[in-house]
């Protein structure tokens, strides 16, 4: 007696046919489709896209004090980056001061210490800011790492209206997946309104917020969770901004969003056209957007972490490889690749350098940038395009039938539904059902760590030594007032950008802003995952 | 003075430091459980005196740790200071993340029983974690 075939599936679990005919594919494919940068946006958010202009090539980077990540950064850009993308040390984006004895061994870690504005002009000294991109990881402490972001503007004397970039400012996913929190998620999503008011405003080439399922996939979602919860995040922020009186129209044309780009190719590149369609009905259906560009996703895409191995680790050179290539399929506006060393480290200079490589080999020579989106039509990817937004607004629908996704986040749910997949994944590594090249097939002890990343760990005492003299030498006075300010802003339920600011001219620090925001606030503990 | 053995290990996880990662460390939650253990998973941002408390109303046989931002030598130090001075010397400790390979050895010397660096299979570390629970005590 032989074994029934085992069902053929997606990464995601949908199931799959040997073949995709024409009859595969629903009625109606060219209303679903559009044309590239017309509604529904299937095809892409822009008419010409990489024909006029290449995706981004943004690898997140940062680590030490602010002269090593002004180091790191020249040699980027020297490589041929074509913009930037901060990644901040833990205490900087849970609001300490480098000189808490708490965080000590946590400054310059993870990404750079930022203390004061001057920390961050230190960052960008010799890179003029306005002809700069700039994306910032940065979400608890996002009002503050954007105030001192444009006080350091303002002294380089680049106008508000020349600086670009992405502010990430998503809390909601931060409660979902990734976990630097400080405030309830009523004080917290507050925050991120004052930020996407005053951007939206006075921004115009800057997105104040980037709605991300980036973080519920690295840890453990499958692509359809990850659409889905995206979505559902773009309604719950959509409906905050509303309910501050906020226009629909104002804000929306300034939200981007940011999306994981894992090894299923042809479901990760579906993936994405399913998101913008939905976006689009979202927009237009739901909150009655007016202005085509209210509709129009577009995204940054970040290779998975998760997916690299630390066995073998130059396959993840493979990896990050085919991860590219899905973003560009799918129609990124940005893309960040992995450095194959990273389950092990932050980076090599070398490593850095490799992944940067792979996305221009990708843009220059392999020659799938020549036309725009050209997986449309395929039988397969447009049959798989549909059902995964199909299993995607079952999803929506359900987080809409439990109240919402702030409220579902304050039972903890979907968190259990991340770590409910996770836990899944790893079962099917174990089972075999799912292959690991170099973990559970084709292993060959050949697991030897290349050369890692030397830790400087004398960052944290240069940077700790910095803080204490500008401390030493400041307008203590000026800085109690405008903390005092802020504090009243705060109360008042003012926007408290331009406060925020104001701290940040006088030397007030990131730890001294976020303590009056604790003090009003709290901190918020999420609950128990079972 | 080691302890009896245990037939049902009762173990405490924590995420020491401001590291928000927790996929691996419920992953390792939900093995444990599946096992048999007692698996009491008390969140973020965990001091070493706070781990060394619920260790002690938890009458815990294994305390386990998640690192993956890098602090893995600092904080494995303070919480086996921390442990020392509360009297729980008995109670082994294992440390799981993002660990280079030559920061293990460095672990180890620091008095952490066992260490679980990215990529180790999942059922090694719950069958490690089961047999430090039945060995007990510190003394290897």
């Amino acid at each position: 007696m032989s074994e029934a075939p085992r069902e053929v599936v997606t990464d995601s679990g949908i199931p799959l046919q040997p073949v995709y005919v024409a009859d595969s594919v629903a009625d109606g494919l060219e209303e679903r489709l559009g044309l590239p940068g017309k509604p529904p946006f299937t095809r892409g958010p822009y008419p010409t896209m990489y024909r006029e202009r290449l995706w981004t090539m943004r690898q997140y980077a940062g680590y030490g004090s602010a002269e090593d990540t002004n180091a790191r950064y020249r040699f980027l850009l020297a490589q041929g980056q074509t913009a930037l993308s901060v990644a901040f040390d833990l205490p900087t984006q849970l609001g300490y001061d480098s000189t808490d004895p708490e965080v000590a061994s946590e400054v310059g870690r993870v990404g750079v210490a930022i203390d004061t504005v001057e920390d961050m002009e230190t960052v960008f000294d010799g890179l003029p800011i306005d002809q700069l991109s700039v994306n910032f990881t940065i979400n608890a402490t996002a009002p503050i790492i954007l105030a001192f972001y444009l006080v350091a503007a303002e002294r380089q004397g680049v106008a508000r209206k020349d600086v670009a970039g992405t502010l990430q400012n998503d809390i909601l996913k931060e409660f979902l997946a990734r976990k630097t929190f400080i405030f309830p998620p009523e004080e917290s999503i507050r925050l991120v309104a004052d930020v996407v008011e005053y951007a939206s405003a006075e921004l115009p080439r800057f997105n104040g917020i980037s709605i991300t399922g980036y973080h519920a996939r690295e840890a453990g979602c499958d692509a359809v969770q990850e659409v889905g919860l995206t979505m559902a995040s773009a309604i719950a922020y959509s409906q905050a901004f509303l309910a501050r009186g906020l226009d629909f129209d104002f804000f929306a044309p300034r939200l981007s969003f940011h999306f994981s780009s894992q090894l299923d190719l042809f479901e990760e590149a579906a993936k994405v056209r399913a998101a913008r369609r939905m976006w689009h009905r979202l927009a237009t259906e739901r909150f009655g957007a007016k202005k085509e560009n209210s509709a129009r996703l577009r995204f940054f895409s970040g290779c998975s972490g998760a997916t690299l191995t630390a066995q073998q680790p130059l396959n993840n050179v493979v990896r990050s490889t085919l991860q590219c290539l899905a973003a560009v399929l799918g129609g990124a506006q940005s893309i960040h690749v992995m450095g194959y060393d990273e389950a092990l480290e932050i980076p090599t200079e070398e490593s850095v350098r490799l992944a940067l490589r792979t996305q221009q080999i990708i843009a220059h020579e392999s020659g799938v940038a020549k036309v725009i989106d050209p997986l449309a039509g395929s039988y397969y990817v447009e049959s798989l395009t549909d059902e995964i937004e199909r299993r995607a607004w079952a999803l929506v629908e359900k987080v809409d039938a439990g109240g919402g996704l702030v409220e579902l986040l304050a039972q903890g749910v979907p968190q259990r539904w991340v770590a409910e997949s996770a836990y899944a994944y790893e079962r099917q590594i174990l089972s075999g059902e799912r292959v690991k090249v170099g973990v559970n097939k084709y292993t060959d002890g050949s697991d030897v760590a290349p050369p890692l990343f030397e830790i400087d760990e004398t960052a944290g005492d240069r940077q700790r030594e910095k803080l204490r003299a500008r401390i030493a030498a400041r307008d203590a006075q000026a800085v109690g007032e405008s903390l005092a300010d802020l504090g009243r802003a705060l109360d008042e339920g003012a926007n408290t950008m331009p406060y925020i600011m104001q701290c940040g001219r006088v030397g007030a620090t990131l730890g001294e802003i976020a303590d009056t925001m604790r003090s009003r606030f709290g901190r918020y503990r999420e609950p128990q995952p079972w | 003075m080691s302890r009896p053995a245990v037939v049902r290990p009762r173990i405490v996880l924590a995420k020491p430091g401001l590291d928000g990662h927790d996929r691996g460390i419920k992953v390792v939650g939900m093995a444990l459980r599946d096992a048999g253990a007692e698996v009491v998973y008390l969140g973020l941002q965990q001091t070493a005196p706070q781990i060394v408390g619920a260790a002690l109303a938890e009458d815990a046989d294994v305390i386990g740790l998640s690192v993956l931002s890098g602090v893995h030598l600092a904080v494995a130090a303070q919480l086996l200071t921390a442990c020392r001075e509360a009297g729980l010397d008995d109670v082994p400790v294992v440390v799981g993340g993002t660990i280079p390979p030559t920061d293990v050895d460095r672990l180890k010397a620091l008095g952490v029983r066992d260490v679980f660096p990215v990529g180790t299979p999942l059922p090694d570390v719950v069958e490690r974690i089961f047999d430090i629970a039945r060995q007990g005590g510190r003394s290897s």
